[in-house]
């Protein structure tokens, strides 16, 4: 079967800087995988070339989505590779801070409504039932994900932890096929860490979607992932299972320095 | 303590405005006659001026930053005055049914001359409600609003002067060809980020005012176009004062279709990817929002407001020329929309009536109007970025599910 | 269309290009640090020519000699140009650090509709006459039918403020802070840089050197008002985003090739539409290379 995501010898400059160097990386149906690495290694260039932010100088960025064939995205629009079925969240939160908890998840489902400028005036009959799906739709993403008691506070009055999942809940009301999650975890305490660990994983179980995640919390790396990719410098140094990838010599040199307890 | 200590950093700020304004606020040379005129009085005034801005303005911004970690539940607000009663069912069908009452017996109540300037300020309403979709819920600051208004005065009086168009179908063509005229500013400036944006729109508004200056053949330069008939009625003769009854009611209609309209948009799909695009525009495109489209339908219904409030004023005032559409225009519908609440209806209608009826009837003050426009802006922007009645998110209520 | 024709216009060209050239530095160096196109340019530069017309009048009515009226006014202008911009960021940009983009903007644009109106109203609406501060230089005479004393002041100054300002921002202290900060200002700031205090040294030197452009132009064409702001502020700001905005050489060689492109436009074309071909200029150079000649592109931080 053809893994939903592959990346092939993808390359990207800056003027004369290198910031990711003939990566290759892959996911299949139904798997967790994590790319790791040190700070600076590329990892969020590399997420946002393959959602479309930059367009990559080299490679090959191919999808399939399910029911779909394979089909090249290098260079599409950042909007177009949502409704192909990529959604992702940000490192440093990007909600929309005036908007009500509602509306940031309304805001995900924007691409798979239809209502136009006249259908928003006229308000049909087809407009007002697809506004009330979606009000409904939405409410129910944020029940899934736990944040239904702050439905219609604004999102910038969200205690820290509520607004890294309602990033998760935004992107999830696009209907991805594969979510990439850009460090979910960062400043999360270890309770909040260990929620976040169960949602991933319930995310996949009962949604059947396919997560890519950048982390740097090693222990929810280790008992997350199928499979890790690891990069330093833009290049990839390692690939395979945790406890492989746990005693692999290039990627404990490439941490060294750097915490790494696993 | 504290006081002292603010006294005496007032009292500086005082004499460095002194300072700073002695020039241009104390000497004026006669050049002609070459006297020098000392006015002495004018420093006295800055500096007390200086002294209690200062005061004030430190003791407000203090306030503000306490503020913003714990919101203050006694602050009194237009707002929450505004919340009460659209809130409250009873409340606000009385408040309705005495603007409505209001709204109808005014024509009848008022002079012709209070009529023309209640018009004024209704075409403002109509172009800041306009404007607001644009600034206020899109957040693309465009300063060249003004032009799509020229476009819809100068298509109505071209199309006349040539083509005998009426009105009624002028108010169309000029909503359409102001949208056009939106698309057209909107294209190519579509990748670029807010700062440019502004200077590209103001820039826009100036080439249509300077073209419409100096192409004599098309437009008659300066000197305008004059004649231009007022609304028709199934083809009565109306008198001065019927005519100007007749364009007050109409205008009343125009600004209640408007404030429906936007309203629809503003809670539709549209309207949230709007406000989407105004807060983060990188996370609205990754979440599946078209930017170039989202961008190009607000700068296009935003101009087909301002076509038709052009459309409107040429009919109104039967008179235009280019030196009613410079950019002092675009500025004044941006400060309606500032002071009374980007993003928010009741905010923009109030903000529009307030800052166009206050120096009408403030007539000693109305040389001041621009200089006070732009401390608004500046003040708002400082202490109320949202507005004196600034935009209220709509909310939504749900069962609790049993699980 | 004589070989003279051309010279005149290239002379003339390089003579409105130094101009804005000097206003475009304040433009470029505030952009450079804190993002923000400071509206309210224009209007320092406007107030910088002000100031100067009133000191020059009232001394020459004192009956001070004609050097000494020009050195008080220059330097007078530049004092008071910088002063107001100083205080502009003070109370316009300072509290809005940290609020969005679109606030600032809105409140330069408060700004500069302020200073006009203040000054329109302090002073006069009318057009006033501006002395002839700068002599005809008698060594000159000779050659003064290619390019006359005012010009060639003209000329000069500005190549003199571009080696002073280029010296600066390279080799002093205060330079190298003002260059850190306009990198990253919260590394800056970590590294013990003063950031608000180098913020407010940009604007003055932005403002003083609009204030000397104000200052030439005003002597040159003659007459002022207080809408000269606008027009000159939404120009050098066209020459900024050409030559890149945010680099200084960039701002020097844009004013330059606006100057010319204008001066042959109108010489060989049309003097009508003057400033709405500087607007179409603008318009066509963010579109096609928003990142100006010199100006690196931007990828945007995510």
């Amino acid at each position: 079967m053809e893994p939903i995501l592959a990346v092939k010898n993808l390359s990207m400059n800056f003027g004369g800087l290198r910031a990711l160097d003939r990566l290759d990386l892959d996911v299949n149906q139904g798997e967790i995988v994590a790319l790791i690495g040190p700070n600076g290694a590329g990892k969020t260039t590399f997420f946002n070339c393959i959602t479309g932010i930059y367009t990559p100088t080299e490679g090959d960025i191919l999808i399939t989505p399910p029911r779909n064939s394979v089909q090249r995205i290098n260079g599409l629009k950042p909007n177009t590779i949502t409704e192909l079925g990529m959604a992702r969240t940000f490192q440093n939160i990007r909600l929309f801070p005036k908007m009500t908890v509602l509306e940031n998840v309304m805001i995900g489902r924007h691409c798979r409504l239809s209502a136009g400028i006249l259908g928003a005036v006229f308000q049909g009959k087809k407009v007002r039932k697809e506004e009330e799906r979606a009000v409904t739709d939405s409410y129910a993403v944020l029940e899934k994900i736990g944040l239904a008691q702050f439905v219609n506070d604004l999102a910038m009055n969200l205690p820290y932890g509520a607004q890294r999942r309602l990033e998760i809940a935004r992107a999830l009301a696009t209907e991805p096929f594969l979510l990439l999650l850009d460090e979910p975890a960062a400043g999360m305490n270890p309770q909040e860490t260990q929620e976040l660990n169960e949602l991933i994983v319930r995310i996949r179980d009962t949604e059947k979607i396919s997560i890519l995640l950048i982390e740097h919390d090693m222990k929810l790396v280790m008992s997350l992932s199928d499979r890790i990719f690891v990069m330093d410098y833009g290049k990839k140094i390692a690939q395979g299972a945790p406890r492989e990838i746990k005693s692999n010599p290039v990627v404990i040199k490439a941490y060294l320095g750097e915490e790494f307890h696993a | 303590m504290i006081l002292s200590e603010e006294i005496k950093k007032s009292l500086l700020a005082a004499v460095w405005f002194m300072f700073l304004t002695f020039p241009i606020m104390v000497i004026r040379v006669n050049t002609v006659q070459n006297i020098v005129e000392w006015r002495w009085k004018n420093m006295l005034l800055v500096g007390i001026a200086g002294f209690f801005g200062s005061f004030l303005g430190r003791s407000f911004f203090r306030q503000k930053e306490k503020g913003e970690k714990k919101a203050d539940p006694n602050t009194i607000s237009v707002a929450a005055l505004v919340q009460k009663i659209t809130g409250n069912q009873r409340l606000s069908r009385l408040a309705l049914a005495v603007i409505a009452g209001f709204v109808i017996s005014f024509p009848f109540a008022f002079s012709l001359y209070q009529i023309n300037i209640m018009i004024s300020a209704l075409i403002y309403v109509m172009l800041g409600l306009g404007l607001n979709i644009v600034v206020g819920l899109a957040g693309l600051l465009d300063l060249g609003y003004v032009a799509f208004y020229a476009v819809g005065a100068y298509a109505y009086a071209l199309l006349n002067h040539h083509f005998g168009i009426g009105f009624w179908t002028a108010l169309p063509i000029g909503a359409v060809i102001g949208a056009f005229f939106g698309i057209l500013l909107g294209y190519p400036v579509l990748r670029l980020r807010g700062d440019y944006l502004a200077i590209v729109t103001m820039g826009f508004g100036e080439i249509i005012r300077l073209i419409l200056e100096n192409w004599n053949a098309f437009s008659r330069g300066p000197s305008g176009i004059a004649h231009i008939p007022r609304p028709a009625l199934f083809g009565w003769e109306m008198s001065l004062e019927m005519s100007t009854k007749y364009i007050y009611f109409l205008m009343i209609g125009m600004v209640l279709f408007t404030i429906f309209v936007v309203n629809r948009l503003q809670h539709s799909r549209i309207g949230r990817a709007w406000i989407a695009l105004r807060e983060d525009e990188i996370a609205c495109q990754a979440m599946g929002i078209d930017k170039a489209k989202t961008k190009l339908t607000a700068f296009a219904l935003g101009a087909t407001w301002a076509g038709m409030g052009g459309v409107i004023f040429a009919a109104k005032t039967t008179f235009i020329n280019p030196a009613s559409f410079t950019i002092w225009e675009s500025v004044i519908i941006l400060c309606i929309v500032v002071l009374g609440g980007m993003g928010s209806i009741v905010g923009v209608v109030s903000g529009a009536l307030v800052l166009i009826l206050l120096p009408e009837y403030l007539r000693a003050f109305s040389e001041y109007r621009m200089l006070v426009f732009g401390v608004i802006l500046v003040v708002m922007m400082i202490f109320r970025p949202g507005g004196i009645i600034p935009d209220v998110r709509r909310t939504y209520q749900f069962r609790k599910e049993e699980h | 269309m004589s070989w003279d024709y051309f010279i005149e216009l290239f002379l003339g060209g390089l003579t409105r290009g130094s101009i804005y050239a000097l206003i475009a530095l304040g433009y470029t160096m505030v952009y450079g640090i804190i993002e923000l196109i400071n509206f309210a340019h224009g209007e320092i530069y406007m107030i910088g020519a002000f100031t100067a017309l009133i000191i020059a009048s009232v001394l020459s009515l004192f009956g001070m000699h004609q050097l000494v009226v020009l050195v008080l006014a220059v330097v007078l202008a530049v004092v008071y140009a910088c002063a107001y911009g100083f205080t502009v960021e003070k109370i316009a940009y300072k509290p809005l650090r940290k609020a969005p983009r679109l606030s600032v903007l809105i409140s330069a644009i408060g700004m500069s509709l302020f200073l006009q109106n203040y000054v329109l109203l302090a002073q006069t609406s009318d057009f006033l006459p501006f002395p002839k501060l700068i002599p005809d230089f008698e060594f000159w005479e000779p050659y003064s039918h290619i390019i006359s004393s005012q010009e060639l002041t003209i000329i000069a100054t500005t190549v003199v403020v571009m080696i002073l300002l280029t010296f600066l921002i390279k080799f002093t202290t205060i330079g190298k802070a003002m260059r850190a900060t306009a990198q990253d200002k919260i590394m800056a700031a970590l590294v013990g840089i003063d950031v608000n205090h180098i913020i407010s040294i940009t604007f003055i030197v932005g403002s003083a050197t609009a204030a000397i452009g104000g200052v030439l132009i005003a002597s040159h064409i003659g007459q002022i008002n207080f809408f000269i702001g606008f027009i000159a502020g939404i120009k050098a700001f066209v020459a900024a985003v050409l030559g890149g905005i945010g680099s200084i050489p960039g701002a020097v060689l844009g004013s330059l090739v606006l100057g010319w492109t204008e001066s042959f436009f109108t010489g060989y074309i049309s003097s009508d539409y003057e400033d709405v071909f500087a607007f179409l200029f603008l318009v066509f150079i963010l579109i096609f290379r928003p990142a100006g000649i010199l100006g690196r592109s931007q990828t945007q931080k995510v």
